[in-house]
């Protein structure tokens, strides 16, 4: 087993060695142009990108021409939702979204409202889920686009797209879902879950940084998007600028293999999330799980070690990297704002940690990073001034602090 | 972040972790922070009455890496000096000792009122001492 372990899969995953081996040649020999049409430098290049294309639309049941390729889920997300902005303004200018989506979203939206959209922020239950009826009842005649995350970055949790999607198509409005983090982990599939349009990321995915793309329906309904960059036309005139072939094949590649061994890795992956889970559960007490266990990536586990801070833990498990909700692990200084729009409270936020398993973890690691944690964490009590008050009987939400 | 050498030295292995009885008298006790804000320190000081020197002192810390050194230090400060020699100590010396970043200023100014807490609180304990004795004799 070598360290530093690397249990981080949500920020980003490792190229897998076959999908580097199928890029390989598009740096060098084949590295026409895919828009050039008259030679064969071109061609080979379109073909490798149309080939692409395909292994990425099976993955999630689209079909090829559906898929717009960008440079990752963030500009996807941006085209998504100003784009049906631009588009659809003369119908609506409301949208919906919820508290819990990555800041790609949530900033895009911001945007939107200084610019004159109603935007609609729906709250989460203290499962990490939205509330299916408090969407039916945000919904007007002029709500225009509803977009939901498919799988949260930092819980993990799987939203009723399906679902959400039926409401939409009842009620009228486009249903955009952010799926960076659930395609190739879990089965996505567009028809069956009514999506009209859909963000993905190859790094995430054991694919290569630089290189995502947008679901676009074409049929049922045909939805139409207002290209936020100009240039030369590329991608069905929603998104211009020379493609990243060697990106794109490899954005590709790593479909195909996710489509070959989703079923399989899925399990592995769960099986061995639960046994940390397990593990971390049975040595230590208060201990407490963010969000549904019951709708949740098989990669996931963000769990809370109470009246320890996130940021110490990590110091003590420099050998191990994952991430945390405490604030002082943040760039901004605050704590998760997905954990606090659970409800849960910021002590909590601030003792929580981030397992993101992924395809390259073993067994072997997962006993090592159990051990490692529950030893730290008993350390730190022993440490926290908190830990000792509970165990003193001490009610902590009585005490009045000084805060600062 | 790079933690510097100081920090990472005190927080594997800090000082003078561990709680004194905080009913006795001569024992001053400070408490600042709080969970929401991510970090809470307990610090506590052990005075020889006769001589007003701090003869031991403890820690508790819930916090960062930064926040515990910050504390860890403060303790091995203020053995051996007098009740108003600990009050001069500043947090900008923690910062200088550590090598603390901007962002992890708070945690020294966190560690200076701690150790203002805790004097206040013994000074507090010990005149309440005397009136008692007073009022007695």
């Amino acid at each position: 087993m070598k360290l530093p372990i690397y249990m981080d899969n949500h920020a980003t995953t490792p190229v897998d060695p076959r999908v580097l081996d199928a890029m390989m040649p598009y740096f060098t020999t084949d590295f026409g142009n895919s828009a050039s049409r008259n030679h064969p430098f071109g061609w080979s290049a379109e073909e490798a990108v149309e080939k692409a294309r395909k292994q990425i639309a099976s993955l999630v049941g689209a079909t090829a021409k559906e898929i717009v390729f960008t440079s990752g889920a963030t500009e996807s997300n941006n085209l998504a939702i100003k784009g049906v902005a631009e588009m659809y303004a003369e119908r609506g200018n409301h949208i919906i979204t919820a508290a819990t989506e990555h800041k790609a979203t949530l900033d895009t939206t911001k945007r939107l409202e200084k610019e004159g959209c109603r935007i609609t922020y729906l709250a989460v239950r203290a499962d990490g889920l939205i509330d299916l009826d408090q969407l039916r009842e945000a919904i007007t005649d002029k709500t225009i686009l509803v977009t939901v995350m498919y799988a949260n970055n930092e819980i993990g949790v799987l939203q009723p797209i399906a679902e959400i999607g039926k409401i939409c198509r009842e009620r009228g409005g486009l249903l955009h879902t952010d799926a960076t983090q659930a395609v190739g982990k879990v089965p996505v599939n567009v028809n069956t879950d009514n999506i009209d349009l859909m963000s993905m990321s190859a790094h995430k995915m054991y694919g290569p940084k630089g290189v995502g793309a947008l679901y676009v329906r074409r049929k049922g309904p045909r939805v139409q998007l207002t290209a936020q960059m100009d240039g030369g036309g590329h991608e069905r005139g929603m998104r211009s600028g020379t493609l990243n072939v060697p990106g794109i094949v490899g954005f590709g590649k790593a479909c195909q293999l996710c489509t070959d061994s989703m079923a399989e890795e899925s399990k592995r992956m769960s099986h061995l999330r639960d046994k940390l889970k397990d593990k971390l559960m049975a040595e230590l007490d208060e201990v407490y799980i963010n969000g549904t266990m019951e709708h949740r990536l098989p990669q996931n586990l963000n769990i809370s070690f109470a009246y320890v801070e996130g940021e110490s833990l990590l110091m003590g498990i420099n050998d191990i990297a994952v991430s945390s909700g405490s604030a002082c692990t943040s760039a901004t200084l605050e704590p998760s704002y997905v954990l606090k729009a659970l409800g849960a409270g910021d002590d909590i936020a601030h003792s929580s940690i981030r397992f993101g398993l992924g395809r390259f973890n073993t067994e072997e690691e997962v006993d090592y990073v159990a051990a490692k944690v529950i030893q730290i964490v008993k350390k730190l009590r022993e440490l926290s001034p908190l830990y000792e008050m509970v165990k003193e009987g001490i009610d902590l939400s009585k005490v009045v602090w000084a805060a600062h | 972040m790079a933690y510097s050498d100081k920090v990472l030295d005190h927080y594997n292995n800090p000082r003078n972790v561990g709680s004194l009885d905080k009913g006795a008298s001569n024992v001053g006790t400070g408490i600042v922070g709080a969970p929401e804000c991510g970090d809470v320190m307990k610090l506590q000081v052990q005075v020889n009455p006769a001589t007003g020197i701090i003869e031991e002192a403890k820690f508790k810390t819930f916090g960062c890496g930064s926040a515990i050194a910050s504390s860890s230090l403060a303790t091995e400060w203020l053995k051996g000096k007098t009740v108003d020699q600990a009050l001069e100590i500043k947090n900008t010396d923690i910062v200088n000792e550590l090598s603390l970043p901007p962002v992890k200023i708070h945690c020294s100014v966190l560690a200076e009122d701690a150790i203002k807490a805790a004097i206040q609180d013994y000074k507090q304990k010990s005149s309440v001492g005397v009136e008692a004795a007073v009022q007695q004799a």
